[in-house]
């Protein structure tokens, strides 16, 4: 699979660890709660590890573990759902995390330009045939009114 | 008033380009019908009743000359031969068509104009005091902040998909003239004990289905930190604000579920950790007052004599300075009300012609500058004494001097059933009836000071819930009826209507409306308005005899 990082069309190396699937090799990434629950053993992991936040869960939770996360996936339940634009923002400028912050699900090609700009600097596109778009929409706007992340 | 600079014109011309291309890509079908919902109201445009709706943002309701020649363009060219002004100071086209939407952006561009936020949970358009910077109760002009305001509003990458839509209104005044406590935020500018103007920031107002009034959450906010304290509401409201029911979305049912206490040490938690850093320079606010200096006024305004001369010999002329225009700061200057309120036009509406020599007018009497009240009507806030009565015959010709501002006849009233896919009940109709049975300008005179609000379902858009007189259409069984409240206000003592009775039917309003009228004539005291008489007596009197026959 092909995802887009840092404005350039890449291949994905990351697996995701559904809920009750035992984790496997590489790099992983798991859901808030499965975090919580199996963070020690999860740090044992050989690969890269990577949570995946739901509009619901709250960043704050992962705050102290930052340093071990190189992945913070955004799950879309639907493009409306503007929570994970604070999430995002608050990865970045209040908890200073530096690694990947990528967005999935149901978000649209046009709403990358503002994600962007909150720090998000991957994504997976609902469609992989959107890849192009997402690609050419990070440049929809030359300039802004406010300063955010980016 | 605001020019734009490179960047604001770079801003609204990429987002002509993405509109443009976001359409193609629908009429395409390579867009799903939801994501271009969303992307469209963002660009302004509902699909109603009959066509789509497109409402362009009339920044604080601030607009010039060369604007308004744009909007008669529009009518002429894309639509039908008309606009709509609206509560919040915007531009309403009620024809145009979707392919053409894009050009119709472009349009706007050109002059500064665009139709961003304007609909769709998102910041909107901010709002403002229509006689800012003229009027004689200032504490300073807000106009300059509601422009800081835009440009933060405008594309905030973080806080366009709210809960819900979100509406700012800035007043400098002593007497709010912005409806701020019906806001999502509202704010005042304030002087402190120190003598310091920062603002008074009120939070969780609104109208629609459940009216409340907003509450301070912070009595003393200085300048600088205005965009800090701002983010960090927003920031609160978009991670706690309601997504699971869109009638439960808006701040004000948040602050009203997590009570004020803690909503305020919430946000007070936020804007603490944010706020170093992120202050307003005061060379920003200077050079955003500068962009708002007042114009050229005439040093000798006020020794001209022909103006008290003509209110002697005029009667009609004296009627018309005593209910459209309003005292200046600036002696020998007033301004003057446009009303769109003539008898049988719909409120709020201007044709192309008229909006062709509004421009005109603007340019000769009041430094090409014009703006849009919440009442939907317009203003020359600028007019020279001398000039009155010469601007009062022309505007007289384009029907735009009815001399009823502030009066029972200056209604707000929605679309309704014409145009509303929402609507339960038509209001413009009714407006007309009741126009009609109230054909005696006298007797209007008469009764003074008395706000009227229409609204064709519970949304509220025509803000019937804080009417002196609030009329909502409800649906009955299929048949249009109309649930009637008295006492609401928007202004300063705000407060909302209270229930009169039971809905009546369609043909009973203007009958109701005018007994109405009748008790207050019979029963006021000396000096007493509508309103006060209402907060004295309450609403029994008036109820007693609304349904004496029922
Ligand atoms: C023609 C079609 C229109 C439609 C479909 C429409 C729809 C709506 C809806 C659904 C709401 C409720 C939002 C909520 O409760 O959060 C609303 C509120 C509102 N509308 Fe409209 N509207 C229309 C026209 C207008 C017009 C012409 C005006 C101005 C005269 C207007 C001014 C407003 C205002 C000021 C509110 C906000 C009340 C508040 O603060 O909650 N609308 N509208
Ligand atoms: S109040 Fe209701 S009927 Fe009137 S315009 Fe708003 S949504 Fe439509």
């Amino acid at each position: 699979m092909q995802i887009i990082k840092d404005k350039k069309i890449i291949d994905d190396t990351w697996s995701y660890i559904a809920e009750d699937a035992e984790p496997k090799g590489g790099d992983i990434s798991v859901s808030l709660a499965r975090w919580k629950k199996d963070k020690q053993q999860l740090l044992k992991s050989s690969g890269k590890l990577g949570v995946r936040i739901r509009p619901a869960d709250s960043v704050e939770e992962i705050a102290a573990d930052l340093e071990h996360i190189q992945l913070v996936e955004l799950d879309f339940p639907s493009f409306a759902d503007g929570r994970l634009f604070s999430h995002a923002w608050l990865l970045r400028s209040r908890y200073n995390y530096q690694g990947e912050i990528r967005a999935t699900g149901h978000y649209m090609p046009d709403q990358v330009y503002y994600l962007s700009r909150v720090g998000v600097n991957a994504f997976n596109p609902e469609k992989a045939e959107h890849l192009p778009l997402v690609l050419s929409h990070l440049n929809d706007f030359t300039v802004n009114y406010q300063s955010s992340v980016n | 008033m605001y020019q734009y600079n490179e960047v604001d014109q770079t801003l609204v011309n990429e987002r002509v380009a993405q509109f443009r291309r976001q359409t193609e890509q629908f009429l395409k079908g390579e867009m799903s019908d939801d994501q271009f919902r969303a992307l469209r109201l963002r660009n302004g445009l509902y699909i109603q009743t009959h066509a789509p709706m497109l409402r362009i943002a009339g920044p604080y309701g601030l607009l010039n000359s060369k604007q308004f020649r744009k909007l008669a363009h529009i009518a002429r060219t894309y639509d039908k031969n008309y606009c709509h002004f609206t509560t919040r100071q915007n531009i309403q086209f009620n024809w145009p068509k979707l392919e053409e939407v894009p050009d119709i952006l472009a349009e706007l561009a050109s002059v500064q104009m665009h139709a961003i936020q304007t609909s769709g949970s998102c910041m909107r358009n901010t709002t403002s005091d229509h006689l800012a910077g003229v009027c004689i109760d200032e504490i300073e002009d807000p106009r300059p902040y509601c422009e800081i305001i835009r440009q933060w509003t405008t594309l905030h990458p973080e806080f366009d998909y709210l809960p819900r839509k979100f509406k700012i209104a800035v007043s400098g005044a002593l007497h709010d003239r912005a409806a701020t406590q019906f806001h999502d935020i509202g704010l005042h500018l304030v002087k402190n004990d120190a003598g310091e103007v920062g603002f008074k920031v009120f939070v969780g107002g609104g109208l629609g289905r459940t009216p409340i009034i907003g509450q301070v959450i912070r009595p003393f906010l200085e300048k600088k930190h205005l965009l800090s304290y701002l983010e960090a509401i927003l920031r609160i409201y978009n991670l706690h604000g309601r997504r699971d029911n869109m009638y439960k979305a808006r701040i004000k049912i948040l602050v009203k579920e997590s009570g004020l206490e803690q909503f305020t040490e919430a946000v007070e938690k936020e804007w603490l950790m944010i706020r170093a850093g992120r202050e307003l320079s005061a060379d920003r606010i200077a050079a955003m007052i500068a962009q708002f200096s007042p114009p050229a006024y005439e040093k000798h305004a006020a020794q001209d004599t022909s103006f008290a001369e003509r209110q002697l010999q005029d009667k009609a002329f004296a009627t018309w300075v005593k209910y459209n225009t309003a005292e200046h700061r600036v002696p020998g200057y007033r301004a003057v009300f446009l009303s769109l309120k003539a008898p049988g036009s719909p409120p709020g509406d201007m044709s192309d012609t008229q909006l062709d020599a509004v421009a005109d007018l603007a340019d000769q009497y009041s430094f090409g500058e014009i703006r849009i009240t919440h009442r939907q009507n317009l203003i020359f806030a600028d007019v020279k004494q001398a000039d009155l009565f010469p601007l009062w015959q022309k505007l007289d010709t384009l029907k735009l001097a009815t001399p009823n501002i502030g009066t029972v006849t200056d209604m707000i009233c929605c679309p309704g059933l014409d145009f509303c896919s929402l609507a339960n009940a038509g209001s413009i109709g009714v407006a007309r009836e009741i126009n009609e049975a109230l054909d005696d300008i006298d007797y209007i005179h008469d009764i003074g000071d008395l706000k009227i609000n229409m609204s064709g379902c519970m949304n509220g858009c025509a803000h019937q819930s804080v009417g002196h007189i609030g009329i909502l259409g409800v649906d009955k069984k299929g048949a249009e009826w109309y649930q009637l409240t008295l006492g609401g206000s928007s202004e300063n003592e705000a407060a909302i209507g209270e229930r009169l009775g039971p809905a009546v039917a369609k043909d009973q309003v203007t009958k109701a409306i005018t007994t109405i009228l009748d008790v207050y004539i019979k029963q006021r005291l000396d000096d007493e308005s509508f309103l006060e008489m209402v907060n004295r007596v309450g609403i029994t009197p008036f109820k007693e005899q609304v349904y004496a026959d029922y």
